[in-house]
Order: C-alpha cells, then sequence, then structure tokens
C-alpha cells in the first residue's frame, strides 16, 4: 500500500499528515501520476490564512494545472522552498520530500471528516 | 504496404488540398536558427552615405546595440519562408482545435484590410478626411451591438483578455459611482470553475477577487452559485456556452440570482461562434460582454495580436465605456472625446482598425441569415462528430438518447482507448501523421480532446476525421505501436516539454 497510514486524504487527492497542531500537506502519488512531469508549484505565503476546502494554490504539469486544497483551515506556518528550483520533487517523492506546505490548524477535529488511507486507496488504488 | 505507406495514404485521403501533411521525418533537413546563420560583416541592406550633417544621438538612444544576427537579406527571407512552408494552419490542413474556433478565414476580409483608404489611413487624420474608415466603425459598434442585443459598444479593446479587463473597469466605473451603482464595494467577480484562465487574471489586473463556483455535469452548480452571491459580488463572468461544449440552459435563472443581488453578468463571449443569430445575450439577462473576434468574425488568430475584443454593453454601464467613440450626427461621423464618467482610453487611436475592417466584411458578406446559418453549421458539425465518434470516443456530455447535445464543440475522454496504456498525447501525436491538427487536450478536464470543427468545414472532410479517428481507435486496438511512436511524419517528434519548462534556455550565441 502506498498511501502512509498516518496521512488523512481528499478526494481531489491532498495528503495531511498530523504533528500536534501542524499539519504537513501534500499531493498523493495517484495525483503525481495523474499530473505526470511537474513544472511549477504556486505555493501560498508563510503567514496567509487558508480554509478547509478553498483553493490555496497551483500545481502546473506539462499536463494541466490543477488547483491545490487543504482539508483543514488554519495559518501557514511554513512552505516548501526547495519546490521553487526543483518541481521534480513532487514526482520523486510526493509523500516526503515533495510534500507542500505547513499549517497550524485552527480546528484539528476538521481531520476527521477526511478520509484515512484504507478508504483512500480503496476510492483510488495506486497502479 | 508498409505502415509509413499505409499512413500515407490515409494522410491523402483526409487532406483536403491532396498535398502531404507533413514530410517523412528525416526528408527535409533542419531548418538552422537565424543565430546560426550570422556572418560577421553580413547585412541585409546597404545603407546611402551620409549626406547631411552628423548630429550627436540623445543620451537615452546610446548603449550597446542589440545582439542580433547578421545575415544577407536574401537568407532572411529564405530562411522565414522555409519556416512559413512548415506552418501547420486551417489554409491547408483540418484544425480542429477545440475552443479556439480555428475556421477558415475568407480570403475577401484582406482584400477589404488592404485598400488603401484603410490601411494607408494615418491614424491622426482629421475626422473630416475619414469619413469613410469611421463610417465602417461605426457600422462595427451598430452590428456588434445588434448581434449582442445590447446598447452600447467600444471597439477599443485589441484581445479577447484586454476586453474582459475592460468591461471590468467599466463595471468598476458603474460601481463606483454614486449616480450609478454606488456599491462601491462590490470588489468580488465569481467564474465558475470550467471559466478561461483569461477571466481570473483579468479579474486580478483589476483588483478584483475571484471565487470559483462548482459546476455539476458541466453545467454551474446553483446552489453553489446561490450560496456564493451577495452584496459584495461585482458580476458574475460566466462563457455560455461553456468551455466544455455545452450551452447552459439555467441562465435565465442565472441573470436572475445575480440581478436580484445587485450584481451584473458578464458574458465571456468567446464561444459566440455557436449562437450568432439564434440567441442575443441581452436576451438572457447579460449586462456586459465581450466578443473575440479572431473566433466569431474571421479575423487572424494572432499569438497575442493584432487582435480585437470589442465589448457591449447595456445603456446604464454606457457612460463608462472608453473613449473616443465613434458617433454619428445626421450624415457627418466623428470621433467623440465627450464622455465625463469614462474610464478613458484603453488602446491607442480608436483600435485595432485593420482587424475590425476584416470583422466588418465578414458580416456584411454573411449577413443576418448568413451569420445565423454560421452557428447552425458549427453546431450541427459539432453534433456530427460527436454522434459518430462516441462509441470509440467516450463523450461525457453528450448522449442523444437523453436528448443531451452539445453546442459547436465537444469533448471526449477516450477512457477505453487510454485504459490499454496509450496516453491522450499519443493519440494527438498521430493525428499528425493523418494530417490533422490535434484538438485540445486535458481542458477543461483531465484526460479529455476538445474538438470542434468549426462550420468550414465540409461533410467530406468532417468524414475523412471520422475515418481518422476510428483508425486510430484500431490501431490502439490492435497493440499497434505506431500509436506510441507517433509521429513519424514530421520533421520533430515529441518535444522536451519538461526540460523546456523546469530549465528554459532563453538566449543563443550568434554562429
Amino acid at each position: 500500500m502506498s498511501a502512509p497510514s498516518e496521512c488523512r486524504y481528499l478526494d481531489s487527492h491532498e495528503w495531511h499528515r498530523p504533528e500536534g497542531n501542524v499539519v504537513t500537506i501534500g499531493i498523493t502519488r495517484y495525483a503525481v501520476d495523474e499530473l505526470t512531469d511537474v513544472t511549477y508549484v504556486e505555493l501560498p505565503s508563510v503567514g496567509a490564512d487558508v480554509s478547509a476546502g478553498e483553493s490555496m494554490g497551483e500545481i502546473e504539469s506539462v499536463k494541466a494545472t490543477s488547483d491545490i486544497y487543504p482539508g483543514v483551515s488554519g495559518k501557514i506556518i511554513e512552505i516548501n522552498e526547495a519546490l521553487a528550483d526543483n518541481p521534480g520533487l513532487l514526482n520523486d517523492d510526493p509523500f516526503g520530500t515533495g510534500w507542500l506546505v505547513k499549517i497550524e490548524m485552527s480546528d484539528a477535529s476538521q481531520l476527521d471528516k477526511l478520509m484515512d488511507a484504507d478508504a483512500y486507496e480503496k476510492k483510488y488504488p495506486s497502479s | 504496404m508498409s505502415t509509413a505507406e499505409a499512413a500515407q495514404q490515409v494522410t491523402d485521403a483526409v487532406n483536403p488540398v491532396g498535398q502531404h501533411a507533413v514530410a517523412h521525418r528525416g526528408e527535409r533537413p533542419a531548418e538552422p536558427l537565424i543565430f546560426e546563420k550570422h556572418t560577421p560583416g553580413v547585412a541585409g541592406v546597404d545603407l546611402p552615405a551620409l549626406d547631411v550633417p552628423e548630429a550627436a544621438l540623445p543620451d537615452a538612444l546610446v548603449g550597446d546595440a542589440p545582439d542580433l544576427p547578421e545575415v544577407g537579406q536574401l537568407d532572411v527571407v529564405r530562411h522565414y519562408t522555409h519556416l512559413a512552408h512548415r506552418n501547420f494552419s486551417v489554409d491547408d490542413h483540418f484544425y480542429p482545435l477545440g475552443s479556439c474556433t480555428m475556421k477558415y478565414n475568407p480570403k475577401i476580409n484582406e482584400a477589404a484590410a488592404a485598400m488603401p483608404g484603410v490601411a494607408h489611413l494615418h491614424p491622426l487624420a482629421d475626422d473630416v478626411d475619414a469619413q469613410g474608415a469611421l463610417k465602417l466603425l461605426h457600422e462595427v459598434q451598430s452590428y456588434l451591438g445588434e448581434v449582442a442585443g445590447l446598447d452600447a459598444v467600444s471597439i477599443q479593446p485589441c484581445a479577447g483578455a484586454h476586453g474582459e479587463w475592460t468591461a471590468l473597469k467599466v463595471i468598476r466605473a458603474y460601481f463606483n459611482d454614486p449616480e450609478g451603482g454606488n456599491a462601491p464595494q462590490r470588489r468580488t467577480v465569481l467564474a465558475p470553475d470550467t471559466a478561461h484562465g483569461t477571466n481570473f487574471a483579468s479579474c486580478t489586473m483589476c483588483g478584483a477577487g475571484v471565487v470559483q463556483i462548482k459546476s455539476k455535469d458541466g453545467m454551474v452548480d446553483m446552489d453553489a452559485l446561490r450560496a456564493a452571491v451577495n452584496d459584495e459580488t461585482a458580476a458574475l463572468m460566466i462563457t455560455n456556452p461553456n468551455t466544455a461544449g455545452l450551452f447552459d440552459g439555467q441562465i435565465m435563472e442565472i441573470a436572475e440570482i445575480l440581478h436580484d443581488a445587485g450584481a451584473l453578468l458578464y458574458l465571456d463571449g468567446a464561444n459566440m461562434n455557436a449562437i450568432l443569430g439564434v440567441a442575443r445575450p441581452g436576451d438572457f439577462g447579460v449586462d456586459v460582454m465581450h466578443y473575440n473576434t479572431h473566433k466569431t468574425f474571421s479575423t487572424p488568430h494572432g499569438c497575442g495580436g493584432p487582435g480585437a475584443g470589442p465589448i457591449a454593453v447595456r445603456d446604464f454601464l454606457a457612460p463608462y465605456l472608453p473613449v473616443p467613440e465613434v458617433t454619428k450626427t445626421g450624415d457627418t461621423y466623428a470621433l467623440s472625446w465627450d464622455k465625463p464618467k469614462s474610464i478613458g482610453k484603453v488602446r491607442s487611436f480608436v483600435g485595432q482598425i485593420g482587424v475590425l475592417v476584416r470583422a466588418w466584411t465578414y458580416i456584411r458578406a454573411c449577413g443576418p441569415d448568413g451569420l445565423k446559418n454560421v452557428s447552425e453549421t458549427a453546431v450541427l458539425n459539432a453534433n456530427y462528430l460527436a454522434a459518430k465518434l462516441r462509441d470509440r470516443y467516450t463523450t461525457p456530455y453528450f448522449d442523444p438518447a437523453a436528448k443531451r447535445f452539445c453546442a459547436h464543440e465537444f469533448i471526449t475522454v477516450p477512457r477505453a482507448l487510454l485504459d490499454k496504456g496509450i496516453a491522450l498525447v499519443d493519440i494527438a501525436k498521430r493525428m499528425i501523421d493523418y494530417g490533422v491538427h490535434p484538438p485540445t487536450m486535458h481542458w477543461p478536464v483531465h484526460d479529455c480532446l476538445m474538438i470542434e470543427p468549426t462550420e468550414t468545414e465540409s461533410l467530406s472532410t468532417l468524414n475523412k476525421f471520422v475515418s481518422v479517428m476510428l483508425r486510430i481507435a484500431d490501431e490502439i486496438d490492435a497493440g499497434s505501436g505506431d500509436v506510441p511512436a507517433a509521429p513519424q511524419h514530421a520533421d520533430v517528434a515529441r518535444m522536451d516539454e519538461v526540460g523546456a519548462a523546469r530549465t528554459p534556455v532563453l538566449t543563443h550565441p550568434k554562429g
């Protein structure tokens, strides 16, 4: 199984890895395979407030441009600066070095509404 | 018969002008860059000896010359002629590039635009010396107003996106005016998630926030729209028929929701080619719209220009339109600047006259019945192709049994073919081998081809296109290696799109 069990998932293919009150967000292998080679990532600024379900950035690939949605509301406390020079990190390691942002959650219980790894894997089996 | 010969046979059959679509790879040498043709000391022209006193250049003009290649005149001509021969255009091939409306542009447009009274007109000529041109422009304003069912037109914007931006400035001026909309807090624009990217860009350039409205079955999700409209909403920007090739039949209700909330309805007129003379935006509740003359009125498609993106508005927005406007008093035409509430000028002179002359010519050549026929045929052609292809190329929004038809274009998500391990790009590249320009891909939904035949294609060409698409489907079913290896009949095959996007090289040394 390729979707890490400690993460929570959205139908729009963002993974959420909580550590205390902070959650790291990225996109899944399934999403990356759909997008193919990523060429550009636009992320929100550190300090920006984001809301669950509202677009906070964009991922551009040779195939398409897709919005990035957080499954939780809160404040951006860190973004993955390395993606600016090397968007290919998303293709190489979507669950690791290709992470997108870290959010300080305003309501951690929002995570409970997201899919767990089993449910996500069942719905979107990775090839 | 070899695969290449078989492909060539279909290419010959498909190509209405009987030329080979493209050369076999390696058949003609690669054309070097103009920079690679640089020879120091060579010049395109010999300038005559200086016969006036030499004067110093103004400081602002002194500096290093641009590092341009030095090439002889004939070599420059040959270079660009070679490149022109490799151009893939609607004048020699079928070009069903969805959303772009690659219709044939009648050559009479060019003859009209080349007439000396137009082509040699000085942009600063006095009104009295330019009556013919002003009359023509006044007629363009009136025709575009009539087609839109709206009251006033500005011909200044020089591209569709420029029209969007101009219209948004007009909307803002209206809401900022205490005697007008008097609601300066209305600074949010709503746009469906299938909207053209330019809509979001124009809003941002105009300082308006954008809220995306989700779609449901390819149409605006009415509940999402109702939830999003409030007293900060300036307008909804909608494309109808939309980017999925569907006419949103909820449009009157959408207009009512906006108007009840005190907001305006903006139509992105990109797909006007589907409704000319059939439905007028003003009649279905639109307050302001732009045209893309290159899509609808057969003016050149030009990668950013020269173009024209005229806007049409309801009477209450007319006071804010750009100046100057072409006005008519008795039998006299003039450029009028008398418009105190105007947002000002958005383009030098009065706009892109050469383009507007072509649009005028097309409108006059077609006439009202002809324009209606344009749209009816464009819609018929798209539905015909969708019906012929849908068994092999699934059409998510097109289902005649359920009375779901398309407008002037349709999308297919050929899932069954993709599941055989073929990428969408493979299908697109294989179309090149058969002399067809690939359609728009992956937009507005993933893994889709968006096909727009336009009204100018004959039944024979449409049938040949169907046979090409079915043949490609058969090749995929048979596991033919020709599809993933396509194109085999182009000078170059697959560009390094990833490298070009991630590490672009934007300069080239001379020589």
